[in-house]
């Protein structure tokens, strides 16, 4: 199911822009009408393993897979935000500037921090009026439905560890190369829910921190330390990264595999949107009288 | 070249392979080696009961762009053989090293070597300047053992045919093999070759890495940024990660290795992350005892030094040149990954990571620490 939030809100306020001179008070300056195309996705369950490092009874354990649904409509970007509207958000002040010369205009944003794409939300939501934020890691695992990775990395045992280091490492180092140039738009292709390059070569930072837990006997599990330092970061395989760290080639330790780049996609909290339009509808009833 | 010089050249052949030696040459015996590509190194012995030979090698200059980062910056490199560093040679004490140099037609520029291992001619660099099309035979006598860095020399550009890729390393054994500093035979099990190599790649006025359509188109710009003597990568084995991952170095847990590595041209500092230098000939001389137990050793600008070390605990180690801002932001980093089983005893985890107990200071809630 996909509906185009950015017609529907522009719709409504051209329907009031006409017959209500004054109408245009209930809107933020700019009118909403959103910049990126987003596709609303209807909850469903779906599997997700959890995010951080978990041990039981003091051992390090695998990560458990858990069947989860979101409770409401997850409203997200279509796409990668691109590096022409991260400049814009540049330009108006907003958002810090980047190191890396101009991209591309039409290829995503690439060599953004966790900061960065926060900042850009928030700008976002203020010319907007609608909260825009980062995905969690659940709803971004959501979302990348089949290109989302369940892979789970072996297991470290304190009495054996470098059997799970060499293990690991063969892994990442087995895993395809690729070049770190961003490529235009839809390069990658489009998954099963409308979402262009996912796990391509620009890794998406999620609004999840990183959290070290236990799995209780009950098959919950519980915080022991939550570090929102450091946030975790999505695409071709889930990585964790510090949140301000920008280009992961630096950010990684000595040995291991780090994204090609860092981007982001956002959420658009459909709550407020929803809050907005009725407010809009309500409006125009009123002036326009039922009917 | 004409079906008569090709004959030419066959029959030519065939009398050399016939004589037990060139003309003039020393009355040796003579043995030619297929050289190859770093981090490995061609079989050879660690001491020898026979006598002094004639070593023959061949190697042909080749300039080529190569790909040196992810990100896939191009480089117009200069190369022994194709590689770089140039592949490693190895005699023993009292052989003749007789080098047969290639420069191809294919090639823009003259090149020609100097072994820092040899005395007399500017190392050799007088006697093989090789235009495109040429070839030069030199043959020097190796009458000092350790590791030697060789490069090209070219008048007016010496410093730039190095730093684009024209280094590599001789290595001079002596005849009855390694010893420690009191004498006893040391071996080795494996042996790596790593050459280290500062670029230094002209950027654009945003930032981005320029490219070249040839060595000569690259030169002006090169040499404004080598001027300035800040690299723009620092790279083993020619490229950022050329010794990590799916070619990361190997070893197994009890094995010796030895790691010859070579920097023709800026200061260096080799660290193995997790483990340690047992002996180390830090000048690559080995008439000279190695020193023990180091942490990290110091590789002059120009030379080669040696460090064995014999593995004690399995995982993946990071051999970097430990100015870290060099092994991460710029490339100087390999990895070794070693198979064997864990020695609780050297190392163990007490107690995982978890929250500060309480009371404890640093604790949630409990005082902090002054």
């Amino acid at each position: 199911m996909l509906l185009a939030s950015s017609l529907k809100i522009a719709a409504a306020a051209a329907a009031l822009a006409g017959p209500l001179a004054g109408g245009a008070a209930l809107l933020s300056p700019g009118v909403p009408a959103l910049p990126h195309s987003v596709v609303a996705l209807a909850p469903a369950e779906f599997q997700y393993r959890v995010a951080g490092d978990v041990s039981v009874a003091g051992r390090p354990a695998a990560a458990p897979v858990r069947t989860l649904r979101l409770d409401r409509d997850l409203t997200i970007m279509t796409r990668q935000v691109t590096a022409a509207e991260y400049a814009t958000c540049v330009a108006a002040g907003a958002c810090p500037r980047i190191g890396r010369g101009p991209a591309a205009d039409d290829r995503p944003v690439v060599g953004v921090s966790h900061r960065d794409a926060v900042a850009y939300a928030a700008w976002m939501t203020r010319t907007t009026g609608l909260t825009h934020r980062l995905p969690t890691d659940q709803e971004w695992v959501f979302a990348a439905a089949e290109k989302a990775d369940d892979e789970a990395l072996p297991v470290v045992d304190r009495a054996d560890p470098a059997r799970a280091w060499l293990v690991r490492y063969d892994t990442e180092a087995s895993r395809e190369k690729m070049s770190a140039e961003p490529q235009p738009v839809g390069h990658f292709g489009v998954n099963a829910k409308g979402l262009a390059d996912v796990a391509g070569n620009v890794w998406e930072w999620t609004d999840t921190c990183f959290v070290r837990a236990t799995l209780e006997a009950s098959g919950e599990t519980r915080a022991t330390t939550t570090n929102c330092g450091v946030r975790v970061v999505q695409g071709r395989h889930r990585t964790y990264m510090t949140d301000f760290i920008r280009d992961p080639r630096t950010g990684g330790c000595a040995a291991g595999a780090p994204p090609a780049n860092l981007g982001f996609r956002l959420v658009v909290e459909t709550a407020a949107a929803d809050r907005l339009l009725a407010a809009l509808e309500r409006t125009a009833r009123r002036l326009l009288g039922p009917g | 070249m004409t079906r008569r010089s090709v004959l030419m050249g066959v029959a030519i052949a065939a009398l050399l392979a016939a004589a037990p030696a060139l003309a003039g040459s020393p009355d040796l015996p003579r043995k030619s080696v297929e050289l190859v590509a770093p981090p490995f190194v061609h079989e050879h012995e660690q001491a020898t009961k026979s006598g002094p030979a004639i070593v023959a090698f061949k190697m042909a200059i080749v300039e080529k762009e190569v790909v040196v980062d992810e990100a896939g910056t191009k480089f117009q490199a200069m190369t022994f053989n194709g590689s770089m560093p140039g592949p490693m040679m190895v005699v023993h004490e009292g052989d003749y090293v007789e080098l047969t140099l290639v420069n191809p037609e294919s090639n823009s520029m003259p090149h020609n070597i100097d072994f820092h291992a040899a005395t007399g001619a500017l190392g050799g660099g007088a006697l093989t300047h090789v235009n495109p099309g040429e070839e030069v035979v030199l043959r020097w006598k190796a009458t000092r053992t350790g590791t030697f860095v060789y490069h090209c020399a070219p008048e007016g550009m010496i410093p730039w045919h190095v730093v684009s890729g024209m280094h590599g390393t001789v290595m001079v054994l002596p005849r009855d093999g390694l010893k420690d500093r009191d004498g006893k035979p040391l071996h080795y099990d494996r042996i790596y070759y790593v050459g280290e190599n500062d670029l230094y790649i002209p950027r654009d006025e945003t930032g981005k890495f320029k490219t070249y359509e040839s060595p000569a188109d690259s030169y002006q710009d090169t040499t404004e940024v080598m001027r300035k003597l800040i690299p723009s990568h620092v790279v083993f084995n020619g490229r950022v990660g050329a010794l990590t991952g799916a070619n990361a170095m190997t070893a197994k847990v009890g094995e010796t290795v030895m790691i010859v590595h070579s920097q023709a041209n800026r200061d260096t500092r080799p660290h193995l992350i997790g483990g340690h230098g047992d002996q180390v000939w830090e000048t690559g001389k080995f008439d000279n005892p190695p020193q023990k137990d180091l942490e990290t050793w110091f590789i002059r600008g120009g030379s080669a030094g040696a460090a064995l070390y014999t593995f004690l605990q399995p995982g993946v180690y990071a051999y970097v040149n430990h100015n870290l801002i060099e092994a991460v932001e710029l490339g100087a980093t390999a990895h070794f990954k070693v198979e064997g089983t864990w020695n609780d005893d050297l190392m163990t985890q007490v107690t995982p990571p978890g929250p500060i107990a309480p009371g404890r200071v640093g604790a949630v809630g409990a005082p902090v620490a002054r």
